[in-house]
Parts: C-alpha cells; structure tokens; sequence
C-alpha cells in the first residue's frame, strides 16, 4: 500500500515540475523573439519620431524631391533613395551568378581536398571590415576604373564619347547611352558602388548556397546521375529547386547589407547629392547621406535624416516583401 | 641570460611603477570634457599630453562635430564645448553661455593640373566662385587666364572637389564665397554642409586630398596642414586688400590680427576675406563655449586653467601642427573678456 501511495504523488510532482520547466522554456523562448521585435519597432518608431519635423514639414514631397540644400533648409529623398536601389541591383546582378558558380563548384565539381580551404577562405573574406573595401575602392579599384574601364564604357557604350563619335549601340539602343555616359573624368561612380558591393556581398551568398547545396540527399542526385544527367543539369532540374526558398534567403541576407552598407559606399560613391541617369556619374546613399551629414547636423536638416533613416527601413521592407511574393508565386507554380 | 631574464622584469617594475604614480595623480586631479569640432583635435589632443604632464589634470576632448558640441554644452553634460562657427549673441545670452577663439588655421584651394606646381596658379575671390558655381568650366576660361599672365594652363574640363560630411572647413570655405559672391550669397549661402551645385564630394580632409590627387583638372580645398602634408598644389589668392598671397603661418596670423575685433560681441566675428594687406582670405578659427556661471566651478576653474595655458604656452605645438596661435593683442583680449564676463 505505502508503495502505491508514494508513487502517484512523485510522478504528479514530477510532471507539475516538467510543465513548469516547460512554461519558463516557453516564456524565455518568446521573450528572445520579442526582443527582436521590439528593437525593430524601436528602432523603426524612433527614427520615424526623429524625422516627424521633415515628414510634415515637406510630406510627399519628401519622397519625390530631388533637392537637398541645407543652405534654404529644403530636403527631399529622392536622390539617396535611388542611390542606394541602384548600386544594391547592381551588386546583386554581379554577386548572384558569381556566387552561385562558386557553391556549385565546392559543392559538386571540386575535389574533396580544395573544399575545406577555399570555404575557409570565403568566410573569412566575410570578415573583412567594410573600412577595409572602401579604402581599396578608392586607393586602388576607382583610379584603375577610371583609367582602364571606364574610357572604353564612355566611348563605346555611352552618349558623350570624348572624340564625339557615338557608337553604334549608344545610338540604336535605347537608354544604354544614357547609362554609360559621364562627363565626369574619374572613378568614384554608382556603378564601382555596385561592383564594390557585390565583391562584399559575395562571402555571404556563396557560404549560404554551398551550405543549403549539401544538404541535397545524395540518392537524388545520383539517381539524377544514374538517368544520364550532366552536372548542370543535375545543378539546375535537382539541386536548385530543392533548395530554392535557402537560396532565395541568402541573396536576400546579401541585399540587405548591401542596402545598409555605409562605409565602403560613402569611400567610393562621390557623395554628389544630384540625380544622373548614368551609372558612372557619382550619387549617393541613403546611408552614406547619414554618415556624412549627421554630426554636423541640427534643426530640421537632422530631422531629415532620421526621416532617410526610416525611408531605409521602409525601403528593406518592400524589398523583402517582393521577395516574399516572389516565392510564394514560385511555391505555387510547383508540380504543374 | 642573465640579461635577457632580467629585462623583463625590470621593465615590469618601471611599468608598475609609472601606472601607480599615474594613479596617485589622478586621484588628486580634475578630468574636464569638452566635445566638438574637429578641426581641433589634433591640437587639443597634444595641449591637453602637455597640459596633463604638468598638472596632472586630465582633459578628455571629443571630437564629435560642432553641432554636437554645441549640443552637448546647451545640455551642460560637458565642461566646454568647441565649435568652428560661433553661436549668435542671442542664443549665448539665452543659455548663459560666452565663446573665445583658441587657434587659427588656414583653408587653401588646391588643384591638379598637369605640370602646376604650388603657387603658380591665381585666382581672385569671384572667379573661385565662379568656379563653384559650375560656372567656369574649362581651365583655359580667359577669366582664369586674366589672372594668370604668363602662365598658359592647358584646356581641360574642371571638376570640383567639396566635402561630403558636414565641417567647419567647408562653413569657413563657403563663407568666404558668400562674401566674395553676391551670387553664391544668394542661391548656395553657407554653412557646415550646402546644396553644392557641381562636383563630388570627398570624406573629410582625407577623402578631399585623394580626389584632388585622383582627378586631372580637379580643384578642391583643405585645410593648410593637408596641403602641405600630401603636397598639393595650392593656390595663391586675392585678398580684400587686392594683394596675391601665399598660404602661410605668417598670412593666417595677419588674418587673426586685421580682423576687426574689437566690434565684435563676444568674438562673433568670421574672419574670411580679413581686411589686412598680408591677410590670407580663408583663415578660420575654432571657438570655446563655456557657461559664464559654470555649473561645476572647479571644472570649470580648470578648463580656463588649461585654456590660459593652450593661449600662453601652447603656440610651439600649434605651429608643429600647421595651426597659427593667436597674435598677442587678441589674447590679451580674450583674457580681458573671462575676467569680465565668466565667473570663476
């Protein structure tokens, strides 16, 4: 008898004492997701209380507007905000396929001796401060530009060539002059911008690829193999669709430092506040805008700011949401 | 052996010893704080080693910007505050607040031109305006070439070179511009950061100095110690007076002397375009901005301390740094003006 009146109450103390582990797992669980949240809202909610002066002071116009004159007190959106989308496609039109041969390549074509090395190398190009690529952009990369590239873009591509004669793409295609043409003799442009940023972003969308490319079972892909399939076949019907939503989340994880980057962008963007349809005219950044004016700044100029601040989150938002849209649209398309 | 195992220890003991006296000072000294322009801090840094080797009190010197510094000494969270513009008498009588220039430092307009060297090109106030404005756009303008009899300068496109964050250098800079230009007075006025109506823009005086150096046919300008630093070429100026003059020490404290003081309220006066005949035109200074009923009477005590040391005593490290220190009459008139206006 004693046994029996012994063991219920252990095991109900027992699971009295699970379920209140349970609870408190459960409780710091939420609590370390609501901390993410709420540094995002706060985040959000400041800067978007610190640029109430602008938002009402300028309203849409803020958006639209391509002045920035702390001189009349007159600020407008338009030029950072472009800066910043452009040079971030351009990074990713560059950093996607590159960073894509490079995980396909550890991942299914080299051999087992160079994986190891080559993973560690792109990791550690990841730590590379941002200082440290800005400082090259603008010592080494912008005056090669300037002297090898961009001379053979502006004569055969763009629309102010410097003999005069315009090619024969810069006449028949539409907008390619315009994109290519700048009377501006030096590198520091929207377009090194890019390139700058897409050498950046490259680390973290080629360690992300390679990592989700192993994850791909072996017997599909040797199943794929034993049907006669080439490695790119086997690369693009097997382990790309496999991995698509991971991969699709590392280039997006690569967007959003791009579209955040300030250091590297303000070395070598030229920090112009005007709006040029040329990438190789210079421009800025809604980040390096900040960075540049901020400790400087006071009154409805700094408000301003806070305002661009909040546009940048506005602006990751949207673009996260397309992608988002993008595939659940891909999702949809499955198995038909 | 011996000797190497000794030396370690040795060098442990003098360590130990330095870090505990250095403490026993602290414990008795005063650390003040001051925050804001940067063009400064490369002199305050070396007055406040110097200042602290011979009293034992600590300066802590922020170089956060001026408009922080100004920020910062309205909220009283620091002992003084420096910025590169001064604040208007209104706004100083509103916080009970007094300001004093400490140092004088020159801005040069500097160019790449193939085969130009330092002092070969001159230029006259409205023509670098001109310039600015993107109004003159090619070096072989017949206006450049009115000023420069003798010299041909070839043909090719200007591209102008400004800063990018806001600074002191650039309010100085396009104050000139304002006095010298009705136009740039009206449409671009000046300030730490402008709507600048052509060129690019250069991080600091870094960044500006690469760009000049990057870019053929570029002008920009820094301040006089870059100049010399990554020998540009610099240009010679017009002054008020209607002489060319050569960026120097003795150009800048001849700005520092002309400039018309003494009806100046509280020092607040913008020495561009000074009146003197050997007067550089873009000579600029830093002003100290301190409560004249200090909250902390003992900091403040010290800061005027240091600041009367910096004034009498500091001018050898000022002119190592390139900064001019300021000419004697205007120091006497600064102490003039703490004795009457801050109590202490």
């Amino acid at each position: 008898m004693p046994v029996v009146d012994i063991a219920p109450s252990i095991l109900e103390q027992r699971s009295r004492r699970d379920a209140r582990h349970e609870r408190l797992f459960r409780w710091l669980l939420k609590g370390c997701a609501l901390i993410v949240l709420a540094a995002l809202l706060g985040a959000a909610g400041a800067t978007l209380w610190g640029g109430r002066d602008a938002f009402a002071t300028f309203g849409w116009h803020f958006l639209v507007s391509s002045e920035w004159d702390p001189g009349n007190d007159v600020y407008g959106a338009l030029v950072p905000v472009y800066g910043t989308i452009v040079t971030s496609l351009i990074a990713l039109l560059i950093a996607v396929p590159i960073s894509f041969g490079i995980a396909l390549y550890l991942s299914e074509v080299a051999p087992a001796w160079l994986r190891t090395p080559v993973a560690s190398a792109i990791e550690l190009l990841a730590g590379i401060p941002s200082i440290i690529y800005g400082m090259w952009g603008l010592f080494i990369f912008a005056p090669f530009f300037a002297d090898h590239i961009k001379p053979w873009l502006t004569s055969n591509l763009g629309n102010k060539p410097d003999d005069g004669k315009l090619s024969w793409v810069a006449q028949h295609v539409p907008f390619v002059g315009k994109l290519f043409g700048s009377d501006y003799p030096f590198g520091a442009s929207i377009l090194v911008a890019g390139i700058v940023l897409a050498i950046m972003v490259i680390p973290f969308i080629s360690s992300v690829m390679r990592e989700v490319f192993q994850t791909v079972p072996t017997r599909l892909k040797e199943s794929a193999y034993a049907l006669g399939s080439s490695t790119w076949e086997v690369s693009w019907d097997i382990v790309l669709p496999y991995t698509r939503s991971a991969v699709i989340g590392g280039i997006f994880l690569g967007l959003g430092r791009a579209l955040g980057e300030t250091m590297a962008v303000t070395f070598v963007l030229g920090n112009a506040m005007h709006l040029s349809a040329s990438l190789l005219d210079p421009g800025t950044s809604i980040a390096s805008t900040i960075a540049n004016q901020f400790s400087e700044a006071s009154g409805l100029q700094k408000s301003a700011l806070m305002a661009l601040a909040f546009l940048l989150f506005v602006v990751t938002f949207i673009v996260l949401l397309i992608a988002r849209l993008m595939l659940r649209r891909l999702a949809s398309k499955e198995g038909r | 052996m011996l000797t190497i195992s000794k030396l370690p220890l040795r060098f442990a003991a003098v360590a130990t010893l330095a870090v505990a006296s250095s403490f026993g000072v602290a414990a008795h000294a005063t650390d003040i704080t001051g925050a804001g322009s940067s063009f400064v801090y490369p002199v305050m840094s070396k007055w406040s080693a110097a200042y602290a080797e011979k009293t034992g009190n600590h300066l802590n010197y922020q170089s956060v910007g001026s408009g922080a510094g100004i920020a910062q000494i309205k909220e009283g969270t620091i002992d003084f505050g420096a910025s590169d513009a001064p604040m208007k008498a209104e706004d100083l009588q509103k916080y009970g607040l007094g300001q004093f220039p400490i140092v004088v430092g020159g801005i040069v307009p500097v160019v790449n031109i193939a085969g130009v060297q330092a002092d070969q090109v001159k230029l006259d106030g409205a023509t670098l305006a001109d310039i600015f404005l993107g109004k003159i756009t090619n070096w072989n303008d017949p206006k450049i070439a009115a000023l420069n009899a003798g010299l041909s300068l070839p043909a090719g496109k200007i591209t102008v070179v400004h800063r990018s964050d806001g600074s002191g250098t650039s309010f100085n800079f396009t104050n000139y511009l304002s006095k010298v230009s009705p136009e740039w007075a009206s449409k671009v006025k000046f300030g730490t950061a402008v709507e600048w109506p052509t060129g690019v823009g250069g991080k600091g005086n870094e960044g500006v100095s690469q760009y000049v150096r990057q870019i053929k046919g570029s002008i920009g300008y820094v301040e006089y110690a870059y100049a010399v630093k990554n020998k540009l070429a610099w240009v010679d100026l017009k002054n008020a007076a209607g002489n060319y003059m050569k960026p120097s020490a003795d150009a800048f404290a001849a700005a520092a002397a002309t400039a018309d003081w003494a009806s100046a309220k509280d020092f607040n006066l913008i020495m561009t375009n000074a009146p003197g005949a050997k007067a550089w035109p873009i000579t600029a200074t830093t002003w100290m901005i301190m409560y004249k009923t200090p909250k902390n009477a003992s900091n403040s005590k010290v800061a005027f301390d240091f600041f009367r040391f910096a004034l009498e005593h500091g001018q050898q490290s000022a002119s190592e740094l390139d900064y001019v220190p300021l000419p004697n009459a205007l120091v006497s008139k600064i102490e003039a003006y703490w004795a009457a206006e801050f109590k202490h």
